[in-house]
C-alpha cells in the first residue's frame, strides 16, 4: 500500500501529492494500519524462501521441543523442525486460501445473487437454498462438506466458498432489489434497454461497493476456518504446514511446547485483525454514518 | 397478533425442511463415495460394495431420501456406525455439557456485553469506547482455540485458577461444575461478546441522537434512567436479533471449545464423526444444531412484539 503511494508520489508532482498522503492516513488511520499489517504478513510470507533459517520440511531428531532461541527464533516441533521456517511458509498457505476464498465466493455469490434479484423465478427457489445453508452453522457446514471429501486444498477451498456464498448473495440480491425500484432503472427498461444490458450497466456496478467490503470479511473469515478445520483434523492435509496443522501438532504438546501454537496463533490473529480493520475502515469510507457509529 | 403469530411458526417449516435436504444433499450428492471413504484405504471393491449396501448407499437417491426423511419424522435418526448406538442416545448422552456451556455462556456474555456497549455509547470517543471497541474487533480476529490457549496458559498453567481441561457434571456439585465451565465459556464467548457489544453500541449511539433523549436529559433525568429506561429499552429490538444471529456463532463454536478442553459434549462427538466418517452421526448434529438456530430465531422475532409494542402485525 504505501508502495503503491510512493509511486504515484514519484510519478506525478511530489509537493501536490503531500498533503493528500497525510489526508489519507489522518483521515482513514485505521484502514492504512489495516493494509500496513496485512502488507507485512504478506511481505514475510512471499519472502518465506529468504528469511527462513531452516528446511521448514527438515527433521532433526536432536533438537526436538527446544524453547525459542537464537537459533530456532520460536522453538522446534515434536520432530525437531524449526517453527519460524515453518510458520513463515505455513502463512502462504493460510493467505491463499483466504483471498481465493474472498474472490470466488464473491464472483460467485454476485452471479447468483443477481440472477435471484432480476429473476423471480429464480429467487424462489434460490432464496430458499440459500436460507437453507445459511441455518446450518459455518464451521459445522465447512466440517460437514469436509468430511464427504478427501483432505486437500482445493476441497477445503471449496468447502468454505460454499459456507460463504450465501452472505454474497444475500447481500447482492438486496441491492438489486433496491436499485430495480430506481427510477433510473426504470427509465431504462421504458427505453427498451436488454435486461442483460441494464443488469451489466446499470446495478452491477452499484453492488460493487458493498461487494468489496464483503470480500474483505470473507477473506477474513475464510483464513479463521481454515485454521478450525485444520485443527480439528478436517482440513489441509497433515503434511502440509499450514498455520492450523502447526497448531494442530501443537494440541497434546501445549503444556510443555506453549509457542508451537501460540506463534502461527498469534500471527494468523494479526492477519485476521488487519484484513478486519481494512474491512471496516472501507465500510466507512464508503457510508460516513456507519463509519462513526461502528 | 395470534394469526402472525400462528404464520410465523408455519414459515419455520418450510425452512426445516430445506434444512433437511440440504443436510441429506451435502452427504449424497458430494463428488466423495461415502463407501469407499467409510471402507478405508485398503478396502477392496467387493468391501466396498458391502459397505454400501449395507447402509442403503446403492438405492435411488429419491428412495434413501424417502426412507431417512420418514425416520427422521418418526424421531429416527439412524445408527451410528462406528458404535452401532442410536444416534439420538448418543446425541442424549452429550446433550448435558453442550446445554450447559452454551447456556451459560449466552448469559454470562449478554449480562456482560450489553453494559459494556452501553458503556461505550454513553461515553463514546473517550479511552473507554476506544478501548472497548479495539477488544471488540481483536475478538473477531482471534481464532477461538488461539484464545482458548492464551487463556489455558495465563489463567489455569501459570497462576493454577481454573482447571485446564475436563467436565463435572451438574450432580457432582455446583461449585465444581461451574469452576470447569469458566474458561471453555470465555473462550466460547468472546466473539459473542464483542459482536453484541459492538451492536449494542452502534444501536444505542442511534437512539442517544435523538431528541427525546435531549428533552429527557434537559428536564434532568439522572444517567441511569436515561440509559437504561429510555435508551436502552428503545435499542433493544437490533441488540437482541444480533443475540439471535450471533448464536451460530456459539453453536459453530461448541465444536472447537468442547475439543479443546476435552468436554464429553455434542461438539467433542461430532469432530470424532468427522474423523471415523460415521455420517449419520454428523447428519444427526447438524439437524439438531440447525434446528435449534432456526427455533430459537422463531423465538426472536416473535419477542420483538414484546420488546417493542410499536410492532404490530
Amino acid at each position: 500500500m504505501t508502495d503503491v503511494l510512493q509511486q504515484v508520489d514519484l510519478a506525478g508532482d511530489a509537493d501536490a501529492m503531500a498533503p493528500r498522503q497525510r489526508g489519507l492516513a489522518r483521515r482513514y488511520p485505521m484502514v492504512m494500519l489495516g493494509a500496513l499489517l496485512f502488507a507485512i504478513v504478506l511481505l514475510i510470507t512471499l519472502a518465506a524462501p529468504w528469511l527462513a533459517t531452516h528446511d521448514p520440511q527438515e527433521i532433526d531428531p536432536i533438537a526436538r521441543l527446544r524453547a525459542p532461541s537464537a537459533e530456532h527464533l520460536l522453538g522446534t516441533d515434536a520432530l525437531g523442525r524449526d517453527v519460524w521456517s515453518r510458520t513463515i511458509f505455513g502463512g502462504r498457505i493460510s493467505l491463499m486460501v483466504g483471498l481465493v476464498v474472498g474472490l470466488l465466493a464473491s464472483v460467485l455469490g454476485l452471479a447468483i445473487g443477481l440472477i435471484s434479484g432480476y429473476s423471480r423465478i429464480a429467487d424462489a427457489i434460490v432464496m430458499r437454498v440459500m436460507d437453507g445453508l445459511m441455518s446450518i452453522p459455518a464451521i459445522l457446514l465447512a466440517i460437514a462438506l469436509m468430511s464427504v471429501s478427501r483432505a486437500s486444498i482445493l476441497t477445503v477451498i471449496a468447502a468454505i466458498t460454499v459456507v460463504e456464498i450465501p452472505r454474497v448473495v444475500r447481500l447482492v440480491r438486496s441491492v438489486v432489489l433496491t436499485l430495480r425500484e430506481q427510477t433510473y432503472v426504470e427509465a431504462a427498461i421504458i427505453a427498451g434497454t436488454r435486461p442483460a444490458r441494464i443488469v451489466f450497466k446499470h446495478i452491477l456496478p452499484n453492488t460493487l461497493a458493498p461487494l468489496i467490503v464483503q470480500t474483505t470479511y470473507i477473506c477474513a473469515a475464510a483464513m479463521l476456518v481454515e485454521s478450525i478445520l485444520s485443527f480439528l483434523g478436517a482440513g489441509t492435509p497433515p503434511e502440509v504446514p499450514s498455520w492450523g496443522n502447526i497448531m494442530a501438532e501443537g494440541r497434546t504438546l501445549f503444556q510443555i511446547a506453549p509457542w508451537l501454537i501460540l506463534s502461527p496463533g498469534l500471527l494468523l490473529g494479526a492477519t485476521v485483525l488487519a484484513v478486519n480493520l481494512v474491512g471496516d475502515g472501507l465500510r466507512g469510507m464508503l457510508d460516513p454514518r456507519i463509519a462513526r457509529r461502528m | 397478533m395470534y394469526g402472525y403469530v400462528a404464520r410465523r411458526i408455519l414459515a419455520t417449516l418450510p425452512v426445516l425442511g430445506i434444512v433437511a435436504v440440504v443436510v441429506f444433499a451435502i452427504l449424497h450428492l458430494s463428488p466423495g463415495d461415502p463407501a469407499a471413504l467409510i471402507a478405508g484405504d485398503q478396502a477392496t471393491p467387493q468391501q466396498i460394495a458391502e459397505v454400501r449396501n449395507k447402509l442403503g448407499l446403492d438405492r435411488p437417491l429419491y428412495q434413501q431420501f424417502a426412507v431417512w426423511l420418514s425416520s427422521l419424522a418418526s424421531g429416527d435418526l439412524g445408527v451410528s456406525i462406528f458404535s452401532n448406538q442410536p444416534v439420538t442416545r448418543l446425541l442424549a448422552q452429550r446433550m448435558e455439557p453442550t446445554i450447559s456451556l452454551t447456556i451459560t455462556t449466552t448469559i454470562v456474555m449478554v449480562l456482560l456485553a450489553v453494559p459494556i456497549g452501553v458503556i461505550a455509547a454513553w461515553r463514546a470517543d473517550t479511552w473507554i469506547d476506544h478501548a472497548v471497541m479495539s477488544l471488540a474487533v481483536l475478538g473477531f480476529s482471534l481464532p477461538i482455540f488461539v484464545v482458548a490457549y492464551l487463556l489455558i496458559y495465563g489463567l489455569a498453567m501459570t497462576w493454577d485458577v481454573f482447571p485446564v481441561q475436563g467436565y463435572t457434571p451438574l450432580r457432582e456439585g455446583i461449585g465444581a461444575w461451574a469452576n470447569h465451565l469458566v474458561l471453555p465459556s470465555l473462550t466460547l464467548g468472546l466473539s459473542f461478546m464483542a459482536l453484541i457489544a459492538r451492536i449494542t453500541r452502534a444501536s444505542m449511539l442511534e437512539v442517544l441522537s435523538q431528541d427525546y433523549i435531549r428533552t429527557a436529559r434537559s428536564k434532568g433525568l439522572g444517567p441511569r434512567q436515561l440509559l437504561i429506561d429510555h435508551a436502552l429499552a428503545n435499542a433493544a429490538v437490533p441488540i437482541v436479533t444480533i443475540i439471535g444471529v450471533g448464536v451460530a456463532l456459539l453453536l459453530g463454536g461448541v465444536v472447537v471449545t468442547e475439543s479443546v478442553f476435552a468436554i464429553p459434549g455434542i461438539g467433542r462427538l461430532v469432530v470424532d464423526a468427522i474423523l471415523t466418517r460415521d455420517y449419520p452421526v454428523i447428519q444427526g448434529v447438524l439437524l439438531i444444531f440447525s434446528g435449534v438456530y432456526v427455533l430459537l430465531n422463531l423465538m426472536i422475532d416473535l419477542l420483538y412484539v414484546v420488546l417493542d409494542p410499536r410492532i404490530r402485525y
